[in-house]
């Protein structure tokens, strides 16, 4: 029987570790004080993210395996730091807005720790049975935060509509795994990339199986990366959530999808690249082209945002449809997908923060309410600027270096048209992000409410992170480049790449 | 057709008929009755399949606990019975139903077409089943074993924050 050495395991597992107690904590010292407008809560939570965050630059180079099916790999890692980090960026905007409109602070926090810890279980899952459990504790984790504004009809709808759409998408999921369980016999991605490989273990028909059960879970993985046509959820889900929700969800929630699409993929189906990277292909035209489209006729600010979201869905999808085995530059598919999502966590999160703050002080998402906004929150309409330029990939801003590392891979890979409908949709991009910038600058405000836009420090704090880090990565991408090839390395130790 | 074939056929009629009852009837209350039905077919199905302690625990847990729990919540809140005269379907279940078919015969052709590899090993018996098991959630299984519980715990905070009266 499988020996474990749980020393070593709960050092492997120490963010998850840091993670779990740390919600524990949280809930435990919510009961005990019943103080839900302190410090003391948010602070704890932050002390928890942060260590996490922290000692995930600890496992880098490592490739090890922790009770059978968590991979402590480079992937991992990346991952780790990403989704500790959004969430520390997510938690800074969260407590004003949580406590001005929930009495329930202290459980909120340590949902938002476990939403985290479903993050990185499902970057670093690879067997699928975690996997799906794992993907199902972020998508229950979600529905809860989504409706957590019990008093307001709409955010109650976002959560109703949210269940609906991910409970069918799971159960699609789970019909595909289900074709590859039957044919390797095993829930184990290398076990099926074993099945599959080795023509001695391959029997019969089994090869027709794959095509079949990588568009039934696309259903599941493109659930929560919303891509085109399961994206349906995002522009309710995204306009009835609290906003510090809806930035999570447009950020964490879509990295641990494409995590999982990288990690399923290419270790237990990289000999049918050709088949799956055709259907992303696919899938990627048609979420960066109806996303912005849709997006040029919304007047809500969550919901163009949701639109904008999807359709970025589809630019970093195309970094994984062009991945190139072989080739090992920068402008790899892989290390494309990881460095846009940086790129894009700092952008998104950063626009996501002044639309909350403008929020919290007007009451309004309305793209209408945006007019004349320079005058009153000049800083907050210049870091939007900038994040819209983001967005539209304009440089020198991290949307452009994200847009080069994957547009430059679709090129390696010869898929020139899908580079051509790339650019053009980012052409399209700048006119709905503009016309938002017009309003902010150009368009008189209304005549009541002309005092300036007040928000917390803690607001202004990830803010100005966010607005560093989009412009860093702009004009140094360097140590990011860095952080993406790191991440993309867990590819040479693949078994059957 | 043998004893086991005529046995598996009776249970796939049950469980695909209560759910079929279960999704379109009007109330709330024989909706959970027929759910109740639905347990008990697939924990025969459980059984065929050398799978006796899973068939029990499907008995003991969903038709013993789960259900008996639903209908008290159902009893319990007010104004969940539902509307006896609220329309069955909405005006897109033509386009469901030819959803659904596709997905279905797609699966149906799948499982007919491929040479599945089969299991070497016999079934095991039901107490050699339910050791393993338990072996399994305490070495192998035991990180999504743990996944599980987090995962309950997260759902049983959000049923309270949600549904609490304040």
């Amino acid at each position: 029987m499988a020996q474990i050495n749980w020393a070593e395991t709960i050092w492997l597992l120490g963010p998850e570790v840091i993670l779990t107690v740390g919600a524990l904590v949280v809930l435990v010292v919510d009961f005990v004080r019943d103080d839900d407008r302190g410090p003391l809560l948010p602070g704890l939570t932050l002390i928890t993210l942060g260590g996490a965050f922290l000692l995930s630059f600890t496992y880098l180079g490592l490739d090890r395996t922790a009770l059978f099916m968590f991979e402590v790999d480079n992937l991992t890692s990346f991952f780790r730091i990403l989704a500790t980090g959004t969430s520390v960026l997510i938690l800074l905007v969260s407590v004003d807005y949580v406590r001005s409109r929930s009495r329930h602070a202290g459980e909120f926090y340590s949902l938002l720790l476990w939403v985290t810890l479903a993050v990185i279980l499902v970057a670093a899952s690879s067997d699928l049975i975690l996997l799906y459990l794992s993907f199902e504790l972020l998508s229950i984790t979600s529905y809860i935060l989504v409706g957590w504004l019990r008093d307001e009809a709409r955010s109650n709808e976002a959560a109703i509509k949210y269940l609906l759409y991910g409970a069918i998408s799971s159960a699609v999921m789970l019909y595909g795994m289900s074709l590859l369980y039957g044919a390797a016999g095993s829930t184990r991605l290398e076990d099926i990339a074993r099945t599959f490989s080795d023509p001695a273990v391959r029997v019969g028909t089994l090869d027709e199986l794959v095509l079949p059960a990588v568009v039934l879970m696309l259903a599941g993985f493109g659930f929560k990366t919303s891509l085109v046509p399961f994206h349906q959820w995002a522009p309710d889900a995204y306009e009835g959530a609290p906003t510090p929700v809806t930035a999570f969800l447009s950020v964490g929630s879509k990295a641990a999808g494409f995590a999982v699409l990288i990690r399923v993929f290419l270790t237990a189906l990289p000999m049918f690249q050709v088949d799956w990277a055709a259907v992303l292909v696919a899938f990627s035209i048609l979420t960066m082209t109806l996303g912005n489209l849709v997006a040029l006729v919304q007047t809500n600010m969550k919901r163009l945002l949701a639109y904008s979201s999807v359709a970025q869905a589809g630019y970093i999808l195309m970094g994984l449809a062009a991945y190139v085995a072989t080739d090992t530059s920068t402008l790899n598919g892989i290390a494309g997908v990881l460095l846009y999502l940086v790129a894009y966590l700092f952008t998104n999160l950063g626009a996501f923060i002044a639309v909350i703050a403008y929020e919290q002080a007007t009451g309004s998402v309305s793209i209408a309410d945006y007019a004349g906004m320079v005058r009153r929150a000049p800083w907050l309409a210049g870091a939007l600027v900038v994040f819209f330029l983001s967005l539209a990939g304009i440089p020198p801003t991290a949307g452009f270096v994200g847009k080069l590392a994957v547009f430059g891979a679709a090129i390696n890979a010869q898929l020139y048209y899908l580079a051509v409908i790339g650019v053009v949709n980012s052409v399209i991009s700048v006119y709905y992000y503009f016309n938002v910038v017009r309003q902010m600058f150009f368009m008189p405000p209304p005549a009541e409410g002309e005092e300036p836009v007040r928000y917390p420090q803690a607001m202004g704090l990830a803010l100005t992170v966010s607005l560093v880090g989009t412009l860093l990565i702009g004009i140094y991408p360097q140590p990011f480049l860095d952080l993406a090839n790191v991440g993309r390395q867990f590819l040479a130790m693949l078994p059957f790449a | 057709m043998t004893a086991e074939q005529v046995v598996f056929v009776l249970a796939a009629v049950v469980t695909l008929g209560s759910a079929l009852g279960m999704v379109t009837t009007r109330s709330v209350f024989v909706g959970a009755l027929w759910m109740i039905a639905v347990f008990g077919g697939v924990a025969a199905l459980f059984i065929l399949l050398g799978a006796g302690f899973l068939g029990i625990v499907q008995i003991l847990v969903y038709i013993g606990a789960i259900a008996v729990l639903i209908l008290f919540a159902i009893m319990l809140t007010p104004r969940v019975m539902g509307d006896p005269n609220a329309p069955r379907y909405n005006r897109q279940w033509p386009l469901v139903a030819v959803m659904a078919s596709a997905l279905a015969s797609l699966l149906v052709a799948l499982v007919l077409r491929t040479d599945w590899p089969l299991a070497q090993e016999g079934a095991p018996t039901i107490t050699g089943f339910a050791v393993e098991l338990g072996k399994g959630f305490m070495t192998t299984y035991i990180l999504p074993f743990e996944v599980a519980s987090v995962l309950l715990l997260v759902a049983l905070i959000g049923a309270i924050v949600i549904a609490r009266e304040e």
